[in-house]
């Protein structure tokens, strides 16, 4: 029961919070000196949290198309032999720091949401390609055989057997991607996309405690939700095919 | 029927399977047997082109199988392996379902079938229809995925260690359920097994494979009796051969007038159900359902070679 209270009541909590910080005015008073502001209101803290949300989904989603897409070239005739290319691409991916690629990103599209999103979009390749291989690759081998000795073509194992078999480990990639992705977009605001980051960033520069809290734990709840959120859609699908 | 011609593959200038020619009669249940690495399952898997031989030809009712694109060619022959293989994210109807869906067929008739298959397989539609995979046991699982092989009416059926899964209990009555299902839909069948015994008890024919190559090709009888190789001698097991040969026959067989005292047997019961019997309860002779005896010394001159 606490796996699904618990997350309800910091949904609600955020909800409320997001809609009316005001109201949260108290609670963050403490973390200011000499009469700063309690909460932060450059901007609306909503549709900063929305812009976050955002800029996270179109990366997931773009990394998640290439990340399969990919897995699945490498896992099916003559892609093979791209097998290690891909991996190293992806791991690349991985390594480089995301300042880095915003860094170098800037000068080519500018500033905005543009770097951002190619950013996360690098970093987050790595989880969904790698999960992706696996469910790809890791299905019982007398499923594949009768797969094909029932008389379905390439593409229709693809589609009716290998994807819904790869479903659970591929939204846990995804599941990895969005966490990582929804820490890392605070970064962005260092080249002026509309994150969360900002609300920390301007606490930072005036010493104002109380808006890297807030900024800090908008996005520590959303990680949590989303989490949850993928974690609940995993379970589902794996009991969907019996593996728990 | 089935005409295998001078089928050999090689795999790294190894033959796996070398020269094998053979012919299986529409409605008989042909056994390939073999040690592990005879060649048998590699023999098995040519004919639906899971693996593409590297010479030879396989007919099925005198169409060479190379002519067909190997995805149809593969709805047309029903494929049941051990482990089962069904689709752990599809029901049981939906796995039954699958090569009838590749065909097109309507709705209704693909309900239908599913239907049918079950009730043949002695599961209750109502209830096994919405299982999914995971939730049956080995033997149910086993049932289903037959009951998948034959859904489209194979005009062949091949079967790669089905009961391998199974065990002893379960496994005896599968190959008595499957023997009898084979018979009624008089559906051509090859089957894969390292176990002779399995091989005697089902077969029409039994094709003993070594080293990828055909040692002998025979009614179990003529294997049992008159084997070709040593080896095929060797598989069957010495002290196993007069018993195999009486569970060849039934008491109907072999039944003759006269009277005997104590329970009866029924005629389908085999001579080796026969020979148990007379030896546990101690008398020379037991009566047989519906009249008629047999006797230990008509059982004797059964059980060797003649």
């Amino acid at each position: 029961m606490t796996r699904r209270i618990l997350p309800a009541l910091a949904g609600l909590a955020l909800l409320a919070f997001l809609i009316a910080p005001g109201s949260f005015a108290p609670l963050f008073q403490p973390f200011t000196r000499n009469n700063a502001p309690a909460i932060y209101t450059q901007t609306s803290l909503l549709s900063l949290t929305l812009s976050h949300l955002a800029i996270v989904a179109v990366a997931v989603a773009a990394s998640t198309i290439a990340g399969l897409v990919l897995a699945i070239l490498v896992t099916r005739g003559a892609g093979r032999e791209f097998l290690p290319l891909a991996r190293t691409v992806t791991a690349v991916g991985q390594t480089f720091p995301p300042v880095a690629v915003l860094a170098l990103a800037v000068p080519v599209l500018g500033f905005g949401t543009g770097p951002t999103l190619v950013a996360l979009f690098l970093y987050g390749l790595l989880p969904v390609f790698e999960n992706a291989l696996a469910g790809l690759s890791g299905q019982p081998a007398p499923v594949a055989e009768a797969a094909r000795a029932m008389g379905l073509t390439p593409r229709q194992r693809l589609w009716q057997i290998d994807l819904p078999l790869a479903l659970p480990l591929l939204l846990a990639g995804m599941r990895l991607t969005a966490v990582i992705s929804l820490g890392t977009a605070t970064i962005g605001s260092t080249v002026a996309a509309r994150t969360l980051g900002e609300v920390i960033i301007a606490g930072l520069l005036s010493s104002n405690t109380a808006f890297v809290l807030q900024g800090g734990m908008v996005v520590g709840i959303l990680a949590v939700l989303i989490h949850h959120a993928f974690q609940a859609a995993e379970i589902r699908a794996r009991r969907r095919i019996g593996l728990d | 029927m089935i005409e295998i011609r001078h089928l050999t593959r090689v795999y790294d200038g190894v033959p796996v399977v070398n020269d094998v020619s053979l012919t299986v009669e529409t409605g008989e249940l042909a056994v390939l047997v073999g040690t592990s690495g005879s060649g048998k399952t590699t023999l098995l898997r040519m004919i639906n082109r899971l693996v593409q031989p590297t010479s030879g030809q396989v007919l099925v009712e005198g169409v060479d199988t190379a002519t067909l694109p190997a995805h149809l060619l593969r709805r047309r022959i029903g494929y049941a392996i051990q482990g089962h293989g069904l689709f752990p994210h599809r029901t049981v109807a939906q796995n039954i379902a699958t090569v009838p869906r590749l065909l097109g067929w309507p709705r209704a008739q693909i309900d239908a079938r599913v239907d049918e298959l079950l009730v043949l397989f002695q599961l209750d539609p109502a209830t096994f229809r919405d299982r999914m995979p995971h939730q049956l046991s080995g033997g149910q699982a086993q049932r289903v995925g037959v009951a998948r092989a034959l859904a489209a009416k194979p005009d062949l059926l091949l079967m790669d260690e089905p009961f391998g899964a199974l065990d002893p209990l379960i496994r005896a009555k599968a190959q008595a359920d499957l023997r009898a299902i084979q018979r009624r839909l008089g559906t051509t069948l090859i089957l894969v097994t390292h176990d002779m015994r399995e091989a005697v008890d089902l077969g029409d024919r039994i094709a003993v494979m070594d080293g990828g190559r055909l040692l002998q090709y025979d009614h179990p009888a003529r294997i049992l009796t008159q084997p070709a190789v040593p080896f095929v001698r060797d598989l069957i097991g010495a002290t196993d051969r007069p018993l195999r040969l009486l569970s060849l026959k039934t008491v109907g067989d072999l039944a003759q007038p006269g009277d005997a005292e104590g329970p009866t047997i029924p005629p389908e019961a085999t001579l080796r159900d026969a020979l148990a019997e007379c030896l546990w309860s101690g008398r020379t002779a037991v009566p047989v359902q519906g009249g008629g005896i047999v006797t230990l010394d008509a059982l004797r001159a059964e059980a060797r070679p003649q």
